[in-house]
């Protein structure tokens, strides 16, 4: 590769990534975050979620400021649709945590981004969360993304882009991997 | 007892260091457990045959020499190649001898044994990075009515119950397993995670002889991005057979091998199977390409490409849709299970600070961080064919170097000293 005039960038820190890679290494502790949402519920299926503190680097941190999501189910549930499904939440997360990964990628291996776009669309048989047949699960029986990328890179520097993507991806990892879930009342 | 250097270990990696310490003059002890080569006699599996070519099977002062080149030695054959050696270089190993603790002194370092102790300034840690088998905590939840073993324990599939085998990962062991407990008849599947892909042959070449033709087995510890990411990929799918076949996964599930993902875990009974196959299959595929990019390259700066078959790339992995994610281990789908999950080093004898939290050895390059003790036949020690015999070959000769000097700065009182014998120049390369 020749030198380029103007350095790559998308936008991400990677020095700093590598640096807090280094860091936790050597002090494992630092690298134990919670995260937190809040919920909060509305009327009918209408609930209202807002996130702002979590821990991490051995304090408490947070957000710039506290964000809201209103979620609800569409009318053909018969709901009001105030907001997006809690199973749409879950792509959002899934799509969002890929193309935040593509970019931190692309920029550690120095390829520029013009344009990344991504559709994702989850198959789900609702007979399961009617409990009309209890051979088929709640969940998503599958999930598809489909990427569109527009960088300085061959077709496979940014097929590898996206599977190293995955590889990293915290949701990708929930997703396509149990875990242990415990719900209790106070 | 007083000497210069302890070896601990007597397979290849120990040997290698004792010829090049004979080399120097350096008064020394190779402790070994058992006998020489006893892993190689005792922790594999009957079929097993080194996965790299005999022509690279080269260490100080030695190769094979037999009428079989392009072959794969057998384990019987590994044990006399490496007893062999010892022999041919008159290593002064004491057999039956395992050691106990390993502390540092202020003279260097006190080795006890179950025989005797030793009084040393340079200590060579050679016991190798595969002692004991990585087996997931999960595996408590196997019901009792399965059979499990670790590979170290698996012998041949007539140690097997009749009926279905579960075989947890897909790196070299795991694929050989696999692929001989299929054809005993009994249906496998294979869970895999991250795994490294290669053919036996490319264009009409051993990879191997491509990988070291390219620079790609000698690629140094210092030149990588990420030696700590290199130093944990997973050994090649590639397997020492007589016919020169592929065990990649396409050729496991065209003998009716089935895939899933990485056991993620065991829950009610159920094996649970990471939705990241596909994903695990891409990054290998893409990895190989990437490899044979590089071949290719060499193959055509070199002048190869008019008297070498044309380049080509190999199919995808092939993922059955939609794949399959638990399967009920009470259900007698699965009477066996292999834990091919990797091994670790055991340094449960070593006395001295040099372990990281994941009870690794910390070092640079075989230089632990600890003056005067060094260590041989760790995955990527000093370069990337470290974990094979031709890597302990070329480590030898570089740790010999390091361990030399460290001697000279010490000029210490235990050295049987005729300085001016010993060469000053870089080992010389016996290839």
């Amino acid at each position: 590769m020749t030198a380029t005039e103007t350095p790559i960038n998308n936008g991400v820190n990677v020095e700093a990534l590598l640096g807090a890679r280094e860091a936790v290494t050597s002090a494992p502790d630092a690298a134990k975050f919670v995260w937190r949402a809040r919920c909060e519920w509305q009327n009918g299926t209408h609930s209202n979620s807002t996130v702002e503190g979590f821990f991490g680097l051995g304090e408490e941190q947070a957000h710039r400021t506290r964000y809201s999501f209103d979620v609800d189910h569409p009318e053909v549930f018969a709901s009001e649709d105030n907001g997006a499904t809690p199973v749409e939440y879950v792509l959002v997360g899934l799509a969002s945590c890929l193309t935040a990964g593509v970019a931190a990628v692309a920029q550690n291996r120095e390829i520029q981004l013009r344009s990344v776009s991504a559709t994702i669309e989850g198959d789900m048989d609702i007979r399961g969360i009617l409990g009309a047949d209890t051979d088929v699960r709640n969940g998503f029986s599958g999930i598809k993304v489909t990427y569109k990328i527009d960088a300085d890179a061959s077709p496979a520097d940014i097929k590898a882009l996206v599977a190293q993507s995955q590889k990293r991806s915290a949701v990708y990892d929930i997703i396509t991997n149990p875990t242990d879930v415990r719900v209790e009342v106070s | 007892m007083r000497t210069t250097t302890v070896v601990i270990g007597a397979g290849h990696g120990g040997l290698a260091m004792s010829r090049c310490l004979s080399d120097r003059s350096i008064d020394h002890v190779v402790l070994e457990r058992s006998q020489v080569a006893n892993s190689w006699r005792t922790e594999r599996w009957d079929s097993l045959r080194l996965l790299t070519p005999n022509w690279q099977c080269r260490l100080p002062g030695y190769a094979y020499e037999g009428n079989d080149p392009d072959g794969f030695m057998t384990m019987p054959e590994v044990v006399e190649f490496v007893t062999g050696y010892a022999k041919d270089i008159a290593a002064p190993v004491q057999t039956g001898t395992t050691v106990t603790s390993v502390r540092r002194t202020d003279g260097g370092y006190h080795v006890t044994t179950d025989h005797d102790e030793w009084q040393c300034p340079t200590v060579v840690l050679a016991t190798g990075a595969f002692n004991v088998p990585r087996v997931p905590a999960y595996s408590e939840a196997v019901p009792e009515a399965v059979t499990t073993l670790t590979p170290m324990e698996y012998r041949n599939p007539d140690q097997l119950a009749e009926g279905g085998v579960l075989v947890v990962g897909a790196s070299a062991t795991g694929v050989q397993i696999a692929h001989e407990i299929q054809r005993s008849g009994r249906p496998v599947t294979v869970a895999v995670g991250e795994h490294v892909r290669g053919p036996r042959v490319y264009r009409g070449r051993d990879i191997h002889w491509w990988m070291e033709a390219a620079g790609v087995l000698d690629e140094r510890y210092d030149e990588v991005d990420d030696i700590v990411r290199a130093r944990h990929v997973p050994s090649m799918q590639l397997a020492g057979s007589p016919e020169r076949a592929t065990f990649d996964l396409n050729a496991l599930t065209g003998l009716g091998v089935k895939l899933v993902g990485r056991l993620a875990g065991i829950r009610d009974g159920a094996a649970q199977f990471s939705g990241s196959l596909r994903n695990k299959c891409e990054l290998a595929d893409l990895k190989l390409d990437r490899l044979l990019d590089t071949v290719d390259a060499w193959a055509t700066a070199s002048g190869m490409d008019d008297a070498t078959p044309p380049p080509h790339r190999f199919a995808p992995t092939a993922v059955s849709e939609p794949p399959t994610l638990d399967v009920d281990l009470a259900s007698g789908a699965v009477q066996n299970i292999i834990w091919a999950t990797g091994f670790r080093p055991d340094y449960s004898w070593l006395d001295v600070p040099v372990l990281d939290g994941k009870g690794m050895v910390r070092h640079d390059g075989g230089v632990v961080d600890s003056p005067g003790m060094y260590l041989i036949g760790a995955p990527f020690l000093r370069r990337r064919k470290s974990s094979f015999i031709d890597g302990a070959r070329d480590d030898a000769q570089d740790l010999i170097v390091e361990l030399t000097r460290f001697l000279d700065s010490q000029a210490s009182p235990s050295r049987h000293d005729i300085t001016g014998r010993w060469p000053r120049t870089a080992p010389q390369d016996l290839t």
